[in-house]
């Protein structure tokens, strides 16, 4: 029998009110004069993101399955992980606003006539906009979503916009749409992975939902087998996009290629989603056969953490070296799945948030060091900068600091609970291996702060170019946020204590 | 494993069919080798070595078909929602111009930005 | 301890008076340092306030606490940011604020020239409330948090005038060795976390009670390591020097009066650990020891007389080290001989300061000589401070310096005549290398550069010194006064203990001794450097041929007292080159031949990472059906 579904209407509404500021955005690309549209589309961009958040903060305190019929739960983990992301793409849309970091025109041609002319008559590819809020909107579904379709919808909701941005570098463009076709190859890869997962998933238990998965789990009815490689293949293709080894392959030449704002807004916001809904997926469908996937999550999250901290020491590009940092930073985040617990939860959430805003900072601080090319991302080049323009150099080195966890900064306090709550759990060894390579990720931190402000400058072109107000903007609200949650912890470490709850 | 013996065996038809075919063809055809037999089956169009324009098929091409299959999609949607119309009442009908509405912004999109222009 | 005021203010008001001056620009610029010195001295009135109310309540209830909020809480770990103030960090806050006020006026006059005025005292105030937060944090944790805030504020204030060249290899040793530090801090936050589940001093102390000595002993030398790198202790001496690159005001206050004793601070706070920990307490009483001859070594070879004065500091600094280790008598004589030396050292300083300031920012000692007639109220408060630091009594120095040495002579046996000796002979050096900054300085004929007037500086600078000096001469008498300080410190450093062992000499016998070595360093400096005072002029070849001569005897300091240091610095340099660094070279050896095999599967083609992900997700199949099955 057939009967039209019942929609909380209010629950989905942050969800709704991004993907109609993006439609007005395609609307505007398409009836807008070309001059108007850039700050038409950023305008759009932000209302709606700003609206989403507003209608979240309305609807914190409601917990509900039934949003739409059975497919998205708003719980407290829904409500945190969607509005992190909402506020760190406001930041990230800030930061893809300043001008100069996107291609005139994606189709021309690298190196060809149409390519010149474009930037001549002074074009700009703003669809980045409407793409922007695609992606984010497939981010909040896929960290509130609760059976394979809908996370699979969202999964791809969120890829796709991804793929097309990274290829719309405006400087270096072969290299960024080089970034941009792996990016999907790969990314598509993955997604048959995910979607392979889930059919045998759902051929173990014939359910889709999460909580069905559960109870199939608990009363143990099905193939084993079915079960076991439905967790490994969904497995691989949450991995794959939260970039842990060895699924983490295509983050360096991604990172890099991709227009610096995005792969801020990339290494952000992403991360939030793919480990919401991994989180979501093991906290809520998978907890009861955690003996069979506990260790091999382990292995993957100690060597992610060792392969990103290890292959972070020899790179010369900047980009590359955060890359790296961000799958190191994968490999710590798994450690909260491996947890299993409330405090596990909360560190995560917590950890997503410091980690967020240290990444987008230091991205900003990557956009403003420039030569006449444009980005100078190799980092000899970047030696003495802190002579040069001690301010944004200490910026950066601050999220250094707190990539590698300094006391006082929100790296160190991310870092210490998501280990406590491990260690409760008593997975010792993850955490000993995590010590461990927070040390050896250290040394590397350390020695670029050696580079930046203690060797003295060479006589090059590069120079930091003056920020503009909206990247002032991110930076000042990256430092504020990286000092203020490393000295004053709690005032994120409550509310994400009462947020982390998952609705079975 | 019961229910899985019936796939394993059109699995295995199917295998021994296209064997067969294969081995089949290869014993009792006639061999007889010329120029035009070696040479790629291209719908009967002389097959060149490179396509026209430096090896580049026009974009053109990919952009209709894109458009093609973003409309056949929305017909596939609009197919099920009229088998049930009269049970979804009006909350199918405002979805469904909902659904119309976003993929005609992304058709006025194309409209407006020239890619419905084949020059 | 169930008293509660409201401390934060102490901290709160110069943290925001720093904030609000660095933000507000050049808007500030006018009124900007009256405002830092007001909020300065406001501390230094809050201060007094709590040290007379403190004074008013009984014994038991003193020390006063509060909980600002609650600032970590992960699983069992719970932290809160809460001060405490009770009679050890009340003897601090007056220090730091009233040295700093004073520190405050001085500088109005003395970066009056200055553009960046503004910013600098910004800084100073940033630096009065981390150094404040240093002293009143409950917890180790939070005293970490003030540990790297005066690190900070020293950093930026060091590298004030950052068009110095010297200032890169400077700022990069404070660096360094204050990383060396601070990784011994957290090192012992985390052996007490772990051990004792607790980071806060007083459950450090109850847990300490019955901890295993192996633990104790542990975290006394980490803490000893972090004291060393902070306070300039043997091995981590080498920055303090260097950091004279900073304006004076600066010397002053952070690298004299109060951030390097935040060693000594450090180890008298956990005094429940190096009681309980014999083998922790010898540690510090080495180092001590090294240390003060070392620095009293190194000043007789300076002839710029603000690393005179750092290697002076560096080995009165030594004094209260060994006083600490010296068990549970030593520490009232080691925060006695910290607030005497915290008057002294600073009047000292503020009169390098004007005499610098008088003689166009020359340091140069040989450039200096008869300064005392130009500068004479300078020259008299420098004098007081001179007489407090050698231990003429009855100025301050002589009282608490008195007692470290006979405090090192009961230790008892070998060790008590071996310290005792180290200090007693630290004494005479002290004494020599002292008089030799005077006589260079005030005395003898004039060395001065062409083109310079000396004059006496105005008298904003002169009424913090003159005050001080007051300190100098008075501070010692107070607080030995009835044994005052020791009875008003026994609360928190539990002095009731085991009295030292039995008198080595009576305490008049130690004191007749150390003048006597005084009398005789000061007598030899007196006779060495009256000779060779110049009586020309400085200028021209004569100049030269008396340079010359000059460095001749430089050259014999050098050899006879530096080259051998140095000899033996390097020899430990090789083996820590050979051996502790070849570890470390070994493992970021194999880190790099590992990560350099990485970036080889890195090799940026699409098939190789999709074989990479088939491989993976194989190997976890497998890896899986493995477990299960």
């Amino acid at each position: 029998m057939f009967t039209s579904p019942i929609l909380d209407y209010s629950l989905l509404a942050p969800i709704l009110i991004i993907l109609a500021g993006a439609l007005i955005g395609v609307g505007v690309e398409a009836f807008a004069r070309k001059e108007q549209r850039a700050p038409l589309q950023l305008g759009i961009a932000l209302v709606s993101v700003v609206a989403s958040f507003v209608q979240l903060l309305r609807v914190r305190n409601v917990r509900s399955l039934k949003a739409a019929i059975d497919s998205v739960a708003f719980d407290g983990a829904t409500v945190f992980m969607q509005g992190s992301i909402l506020v760190l793409a406001f930041f990230a849309l800030l930061l893809i606003a300043d001008r100069g970091n996107f291609v005139a025109q994606a189709s021309a041609i690298p190196g060809s006539q149409d390519e010149h002319s474009s930037i001549a008559e002074g074009k700009s590819q703003t669809e980045v906009f409407p793409l922007t809020l695609f992606a984010i909107s497939g981010m909040m579904l896929f960290a509130a979503a609760t059976d394979l379709i809908t996370l699979f919808v969202a999964l791809e909701v969120l890829s796709l916009p991804l793929y097309l941005m990274a290829g719309l570098s405006r400087r270096r463009r072969l290299l960024s749409q080089e970034a941009a076709l792996k990016y999907f190859l790969l990314g598509a890869y993955s997604s048959a992975f995910f979607l392979f997962g889930g059919a045998f998933l759902y051929g173990y238990s014939g359910s889709l939902s999460l909580t069905g998965i559960a109870t199939a789990i608990d009363v143990n009815s099905g193939n084993d087998v079915f079960l076991l490689i439905g967790i490994v293949f969904l497995m691989v293709g949450l991995l794959f996009k939260i970039g842990a080894v060895p699924f983490h392959s295509w983050t360096p030449d991604v990172y890099q290629g991709a227009p610096t704002p995005i792969t801020g807004f990339m290494a952000a916001c992403t991360k939030i989603a793919a480990l919401g809904a991994m989180l979501r997926i093991f906290y809520v469908a998978l907890s009861a056969d955690v003996v069979m996937w506990r260790p091999i999550v382990t292995v993957i999250s100690i060597i992610t953490m060792l392969v990103g901290a290890i292959a972070a020491l020899s790179q010369r590009d900047v980009k590359r070296t955060l890359a790296f940092s961000s799958i190191a930073h994968a490999g710590f985040l798994l450690t909260g799945i491996i947890a299993l617990n409330q405090s596990g939860l909360k560190a995560s959430l917590f950890y997503l948030v410091a980690y967020g805003f240290a990444t987008i900072g230091a991205f900003a601080v990557v956009t403003l060091v420039r030569d006449s090319a444009g980005e100078v991302s190799d980092m000899n080049r970047w030696v003495g900068l802190g002579k040069k323009s001690p301010l944004i150099a200490g910026a950066f080195c601050l999220f250094l600091l707190s990539f590698g966890g300094i006391p006082l900064t929100s790296g160190f306090i991310a870092k210490f609970s998501i280990f406590t709550a491990a260690y409760e759990s008593g997975n010792t060894t993850v955490v000993v291996f995590g010590v461990l390579t927070s040390a050896i990720a250290l040394f590397f931190y350390l020695r670029v702060i050696v580079m930046l402000f203690f060797t003295e400058p060479k006589s090059d072109a590069v120079t930091v170019s003056v920020p503009s107000l909206k990247v002032k903007l991110v930076l000042a609200a990256s430092v504020i946020v990286t000092i203020v949650l490393g000295v004053y912890p709690s005032l994120l470490l409550n509310s994400a204590q009462s947020f982390a709850s998952f609705l079975r | 494993m019961n229910p899985y013996i019936p796939i394993l065996v059109i699995g295995a038809i199917g295998f021994g069919f296209a064997a067969f075919s294969v081995g089949v063809a290869a014993i009792t055809g006639p061999k007889r080798y010329n120029r035009a037999k070696s040479e790629a089956y291209e719908c009967g169009i002389q097959p060149s070595p490179q396509a026209a324009g430096g090896g580049r098929f026009p974009v053109k091409y990919f952009l209709t078909a894109m458009l093609f299959i973003v409309f056949d999609i929305e017909i596939v949607f609009l197919y099920p929602w009229a088998v049930t119309f009269d049970k979804l009442g009006l909350f199918g009908l405002v979805e469904m111009v909902i659904f119309i509405l976003t993929v005609f912004v992304a058709y006025a999109y194309v409209w407006r930005r020239g890619g419905l222009e084949w020059d | 301890m169930t008293t509660r005021t409201d401390l934060v203010y102490l901290i709160a008001l110069p943290l925001f008076s720093s904030a609000f001056l660095l933000l507000l620009g050049r808007i500030a610029d006018k009124w900007g340092h009256f405002f830092a010195t007001a909020i300065s001295a406001s501390t230094f009135g809050i201060g007094l306030y709590e040290f007379f109310a403190m004074r008013s309540r009984s014994g038991d209830f003193r020390a006063a606490t509060q909980r600002i909020f609650e600032w970590i809480s992960v699983g069992t770990f719970k932290v809160d940011a809460s001060l405490l103030l009770d009679q050890l960090s009340i003897c601090f806050v007056l220090l730091i604020t009233g040295v700093g006020t004073l520190i405050h006026i001085y500088s109005i006059a003395y970066m009056s020239h200055d553009r960046d005025r503004r910013r600098f005292f910004a800084y100073l105030n940033l630096f009065i409330a981390a150094m404040l937060l240093l002293v009143l944090g409950d917890s180790y944790l939070n005293l970490y948090v003030g540990w790297e805030g005066v690190g900070l504020a020293s950093y930026l204030l060091i590298g004030f005038w950052n068009e110095r060249p010297a200032y890169a290899t400077a700022a990069k040793k404070a660096f360094v060795a204050n990383r060396v530090g601070d990784v011994g801090l957290s090192l012992a936050i985390m052996i007490a976390f772990t051990q004792f589940g607790s980071v806060t001093f007083s459950g450090v102390k109850d847990a300490a009670l019955h901890a295993s000595s192996a633990a104790l002993t542990a975290l006394g030398a980490m803490l000893l390591l972090a004291a060393a790198g902070k306070s300039a202790q043997f091995p981590l001496q080498s920055w303090l020097g260097d950091a004279m690159a900073g304006p004076t005001p600066v010397s002053a206050l952070i690298h004299a009066a109060t951030m390097v004793t935040a060693g000594v601070y450090l180890i008298t706070r956990s005094n429940f650990i190096f009681d309980a920990s014999s083998t922790a307490r010898l540690l510090v009483v080495i180092v001590g020891a090294i240390t003060l001859l070392f620095g009293a070594i190194v000043g007789t070879a300076k002839d710029d007389i603000k690393k005179a004065l750092a290697a002076s500091t560096m080995s009165q600094i030594g004094y209260m080290i060994l006083a600490t280790g010296l068990g549970p008598v030593g520490y009232a004589f080691a925060i006695m001989h910290l607030l005497t030396h915290g008057f002294f050292k600073a009047s000292m300083f503020l009169g390098a300061g004007s005499v610098m300031h008088g003689m166009n920012d020359e340091v140069n000692m040989r450039r200096y000589g008869g300064l005392g007639k130009v500068m004479p109220i300078t020259a008299v408060t420098f004098g007081l401070g001179y007489l407090a630091i050698i231990g003429v009594p009855p100025f301050a120095g002589f009282y608490s310096k008195d007692k470290i040495i006979e405090t090192a002579f009961n230790a008892g046996g070998a060790r008590g005549i071996l310290l005792g000796g180290a200090a007693l002979l630290g004494a005479a050096i002290t004494a020599f290398y002292m008089t030799r900054v005077v006589v260079l300085t005030f005395t003898g004929q004039k060395r001065w550069a062409d083109g310079t007037h000396p004059h006496e500086s105005p008298s904003l600078m002169l009424i913090p010194i003159i005050l001080l000096s007051v300190g100098s001469v008075a501070s010692g008498f107070l607080l030995n006064k009835g044994n005052a300080l020791v009875h008003w410190l026994a609360p928190v450093v539990d002095a009731s203990g085991a009295e030292g062992g039995a008198e080595l000499f009576k305490p008049i016998v130690v004191s007749a001794l150390a003048l006597g070595v005084v009398v005789l360093g000061v007598l030899t400096a007196v006779l060495k450097y009256r000779g060779t005072v110049p009586v020309e002029a400085p200028a021209g070849s004569p100049l030269t041929r008396f340079a010359r001569r000059d460095l001749g005897q430089d050259d014999f300091n050098h050899r006879v007292l530096v080259l051998p240091g140095r000899a033996i610095t390097k020899s430990l340099v090789g083996m820590d080159f050979h051996f502790v660094d070849g570890i470390v070279r070994a493992v970021g050896w194999t880190l790099s031949y590992l990560s350099l095999s990485l970036k080889k599967v890195q090799n940026g083609y699409v098939r190789s990472y999709a074989l990479l992900m088939t491989i993976g997700a194989i190997a976890l199949l497998a890896t899986i059906w493995l477990v299960t099955l």
